[in-house]
């Protein structure tokens, strides 16, 4: 089975999709949603099967695949992934489906298009598994760019308050860190002997001066991608005028693309650079989280309180990346998976929240609980999931980053566990708010606010609870998938001094 | 005195340039012995059959490498491949000349010579047939720029550039609509143009000059004998250099290259907007196939000198056309400026001094070149009572309206933007990896943060076309005639084609980019 094309057929397979439904009749719209919600249990089923197939003790990227593409610069349609992009692959996979059933009536309110909407959900899956599975530098690119095509439509076109503004925001700020990585692929190509294959490029020895510049490249884009403080500004825009299930895959999956890509590209590719830039790194990664978690338990509407939370968790995964150890490592990139569920989670709740009640002001809510005890009790579990609580699968990450960050550097890991103190603030706030305390008169008048979880949305939250609390107890499975990748990139990073490479290389270099 | 000798003459290697030329003339007598009614019809055919004959020529010729017609023109993979583009890109654009149902009577007036404005003027706006003269002047024009791209001295070039110019002087002034802002666009261009061409004209007795006194080579201006006295001529270099920098105005002047750029905005949007999609697209092949031939074959040896000098050019041009995008509010103005800050990119192409610079920069032009006529057909096309509706706030809500059209012209506009499996990505990638395998890195950082600004404009017409509601004002989309529907796909299929299989065309661009001296 392993011989099977995975990878080429999942980044096709749901772009076949959005043609199909995008060619559905607009009058239509159940049909849509069901080929969509089909088509993506499909991508899942055959990401089960790619997940079973993938020897965790076997060769550190498989399933690859290279066709020609360009031949005149040496571009392939190479695939492959390691252990970290197979965890990602199946959290998109896994979220997509939920995404879409909880999305069931989010394009009913709008003007616009339904099947439309399905069909750029279907794309937005497209790019994000190519992005994941990319093994060609240039491929990458590639899908880097075209994600943010979908995700703008998606938010521009179906989303709540100032959505024009939000969406033009994070379309020029993925825009300009792109551009930057245009700019250094161009170099590393240059440099690398006009190659974009990504085994390759891990051999070439750069130029210090090259390398860190190139690092710069790259590093900003992601940065701005994740984001890192300074560059999340988009985010809490973003997050707050998309609707809840594109919110939910932006903050779960397409951010992720930024943490991931350092874990690739910066640190395999310019372990050097990567070295020096770390304390920086390192710097940021814990100003996001204090910073964040403090402007997040200030925030008066709830998605954007949830974006900040995203961009105080991202500081975490930043700093489990640049600490350098395994462990530190394995923990970012499980951080990265939980994140997605219960993140992901809580915005899809929040989003339920807010259609019920037509707002998403905190200060609209107050005491929901008496009236949706399961919904409130669901957004109790999701919220004590983001800040970690044990039992929950994001304390085994967060608990891995911040001793893997111990042994190495202490002054770090006890600042990050401030971290967790503002991470309780601002969940138990947030829940308290809107879902405990005295019943806000207001709310029993919302017809909408009596009618507690349905069937689809239990059907939307059941899985994402029971991954979360097995990941929880259980984590083995995915940390002997992540655990080889993790060292072979630590690896990388680890090399002091590069075997010498072939003299080409280096007057290219020059 | 000596015996004159006939030059040799390989008429299978010039037979585009005899063909559109002698269709030109064609032209002329049609206009002189047809019967009105049936002109457009006949000029139209005439020179739409010109242009693919001419086409088919330069495929038969495709590997021709010699020099010709006593020396005065270079038949070599850069002019045979840009004479195709430039024959491909006009097909398209007399498509564009030639529509008439989108507008009764088509896109020019039939009479240039009433004075705008008048009761005269105004009643032949309101449906008298568009002057045919239009398409021997369109032909001429073609014919010229075949032998521009060819040239292979630089008195050759002046006139080839005198045989494009003054037809467009022409077009230029016969919009059916707004004859002021259309005559005022003609005027600007020709008094502007004419300054440049004397520029030229000067710069090429200065380097003439120069060029005299080599041990054993008679002086000239053929791009041989410029080569060789840059190293061994005994005149003072004063004369190469600044003929050089004369000769370069005259041809920056026609790519639209900063500081020579002030006339593009007015005449891109004074002109009749198929003749503007003629010139953005055609012109600037036309004029950076000369800049390449210029700078790669009569001045490479003196490339440490004027790298630097053209770098500051193109990153001016690069700016100025970025920054001065984010401003505007007329859709033809913010190509202009567009087209602006494409020719600094593809200066960053021509300095690169590798073949892979070559044809990255025909990459360029022909993937940039589809583009922008797919991008002026849409622009014909969303119209209201009195013609076409260019100011931006009119194109609020147009994906309601006209989705298809709306969402055709986004997709040019990421093009431009350069976003990836489009055409304006890869031909980006073309120009950008060759200039930093030159060592310009500084060029090719220019050019990314130019781009990011230019990333504005062009998401600012997305969101007013899709995210804007329509208002009370917003223009509807003419259903096209043939023609132009026939351009616009052909626009759109190759920038999409070009962004997702560029390896044919880049091929082709590879193998065609050496020039003969």
């Amino acid at each position: 089975m392993s011989n099977f094309p995975f990878l080429s057929v999942l980044t096709v397979a749901p772009l076949v999709g959005a043609l199909v439904v995008a060619f559905l009749p607009r009058r239509r719209p159940d049909l849509a949603k069901q080929v969509a919600f089909g088509w993506s249990l499909l991508v899942l089923a055959l990401s089960v099967v790619m997940w079973v197939s993938f020897q965790a003790d076997g060769d550190r990227l498989q399933f690859r695949e290279s066709y020609p593409w360009i031949p005149t610069w040496d571009v392939n349609f190479t695939f492959a992934v390691d252990g970290i992009a197979l965890v990602m692959l199946m959290l998109i996979a896994v979220l997509v489906p939920l995404v879409i059933l909880a999305s069931w009536h989010d394009a009913d309110a709008s003007k616009r298009s339904v099947p439309a909407y399905f069909a750029l959900l279907l794309v937005l899956e497209s790019t994000m598994i190519g992005v994941f599975a990319a093994a060609d530098v240039f491929l990458f690119y590639v899908f880097f760019e075209v994600m943010l095509v979908p995700m703008y439509f998606l938010i521009g076109s179906y989303g709540g308050h100032q959505r024009q503004y939000a969406a033009v925001k994070f379309f020029l700020y993925s825009l300009v860190g792109g551009l930057f990585m245009l700019a250094a692929v161009i170099g590393l190509w240059v440099v690398g002997g006009k190659t974009f294959d990504w085994q390759t490029l891990t051999q070439v020895d750069i130029s210090t001066g090259t390398e860190r510049w190139l690092f710069l490249g790259f590093f900003l884009a992601f940065a701005i991608k994740a984001p890192f403080f300074p560059f999340h500004t988009w985010l809490p825009d973003a997050g707050r005028a998309a609707p809840a299930g594109a919110a939910a895959l932006l903050v779960g999956v397409l951010d992720k693309v930024g943490t991931f890509g350092i874990l690739r590209y910066c640190l395999p590719l310019f372990p050097e650079a990567s070295k020096w830039f770390a304390p920086w790194a390192l710097a940021l990664g814990l100003i996001g989280i204090l910073y964040a978690a403090l402007l997040a338990v200030g925030q008066s509407d709830l998605k954007r309180l949830v974006s900040y939370t995203s961009i105080a968790h991202f500081g975490f995964i930043g700093v489990g990346i640049f600490a350098f150890t395994t462990q530190a490592g394995t923990g970012a990139v499980l951080y990265m998976l939980n994140h997605g569920l219960a993140t992901g989670l809580l915005f899809l709740v929040v989003g339920m929240l807010i259609a019920r009640r037509g707002s998403s002001l905190i200060s609209d809510f107050g005491g929901a609980g008496k009236l949706v005890p399961l919904l409130a009790g669901v957004l109790f579990f999701a919220g004590l999931a983001s800040l970690a609580l044990p039992g929950t699968a994001p304390f085994v990450s967060e608990f891995l980053v911040l001793i893997g960050t111990f042994t190495v550097n202490k002054p770090v890991a006890v600042i990050a566990t401030l971290g967790i103190i503002l991470a309780a603030a601002y969940v138990l706030w947030m829940v308290q708010r809107t879902t405990q305390g005295t019943l806000n008169p207001e709310l029993t008048e919302v017809k909408a606010m009596h009618r507690d979880l349905t069937l689809r949305e239990k059907a939307v939250v059941a899985p994402l609870i029971a991954l979360i609390l097995l990941l929880g107890f259980y984590p083995k499975p995915v940390t002997d998938v992540i655990n080889p990748a993790v060292q072979a990139t630590m690896q990388d990073v680890g090399k002091t001094d590069p075997a010498p490479e072939v003299g080409s290389v280096q007057e290219a270099a020059q | 005195m000596t015996e004159l000798k006939l030059p040799s003459i390989d008429y299978p290697s010039i037979a585009p340039i005899l063909i559109m030329l002698g269709v030109a003339l064609l032209g002329v007598l049609v206009e002189a012995f047809v019967p009105r009614p049936r002109r457009h019809l006949v000029q139209l055919t005439l020179s739409l059959v010109a242009v693919l004959a001419a086409l088919v020529m330069v495929v038969l010729n495709a590997d021709a490498r010699l020099v010709t017609a006593g020396g005065a023109l270079a038949v070599d993979g850069p002019a045979l491949f840009l004479q195709g583009t430039i024959l491909v890109l006009a097909a398209m654009s007399l498509l564009l000349i030639g529509e008439r149902s989108v507008e009764r009577g088509g896109a020019f007036v039939a009479q240039a010579a009433v004075t705008a404005e008048s009761a005269d003027d105004r009643k032949q706006a309101e449906g008298r047939n568009g002057a045919t003269e239009v398409y021997p002047l369109t032909s001429f024009a073609i014919g010229g720029m075949l032998i521009f791209v060819a040239a292979n001295d630089l008195l050759t070039m002046f006139i080839a550039l005198e045989v494009f110019s003054l037809p467009l002087y022409l077009l230029c002034a016969l919009a059916r609509r707004r004859r002021l802002l259309s005559q005022e666009a003609a005027m600007k261009y020709f008094l502007l143009g004419a300054y440049a061409s004397a520029f030229f004209l000067f710069g090429v007795a200065l380097v003439y000059g120069f060029t005299a006194g080599i041990p054993g080579r008679s002086a000239g201006v053929d791009f041989a004998t410029v080569h060789a006295a840059v190293n061994e001529s005994p005149a003072s270099e004063v004369l190469l250099f600044a003929g050089m920098a004369l000769i370069a105005i005259g041809l920056l002047f026609k790519a639209a290259a900063a500081p020579f750029h002030v006339w593009t905005p007015d005449v891109y949007q004074g002109a009749p907007t198929p003749v503007t999609g003629f010139m953005a697209a055609c012109t600037k092949v036309a004029a950076f196939g000369a800049l390449l031939r210029v700078f790669h074959v009569a001045f490479d040896q003196t490339a440490w000198d004027f790298t630097p000098v053209l770098g500051v050019v193109a990153v001016l041009t690069m700016l100025v056309g970025a920054v001065l995008a984010v401003t505007q509010t007329d859709i033809k103005r913010l190509l202009a400026y567009s087209s602006i800050a494409n020719a600094g990119y593809l200066l960053v192409g021509v300095l690169a001094p590798t073949g892979a610079g070559v044809s990255g920069t025909m990459f360029y032009l022909a993937a940039y070149g589809f583009s922008v006529l797919a991008a002026f057909a849409v622009v014909t096309l969303v119209r209201d009572a009195d013609g076409e509706a260019t100011h931006l706030s009119r194109w609020a809500g147009l994906g309601r309206r006209s989705p298809f059209y709306a969402g055709v012209f986004t997709f040019i506009l990421l093009a431009f933007a350069g976003i990836p499996l489009t055409s304006g990505f890869m031909s980006k990638f073309a120009v950008f990896g060759p200039a930093l395998e030159s060592g310009h890195a500084w060029l090719v950082v220019a050019g990314v943060l130019t781009s990011m600004v230019l990333a504005f404009p062009y998401l600012r017409v997305v969101v007013m076309m899709w995210l804007s509601e329509p208002g009370e004002s917003t223009p509807t989309v003419a259903v096209p005639g043939g023609l132009t529907a026939t351009a616009l796909m052909i626009g759109v299929a190759a920038t999409l084609i070009l962004g997702v299989l560029p390896a044919p065309l880049l091929d082709l661009a590879t193998d065609a980019a050496a020039f003969v001296r």
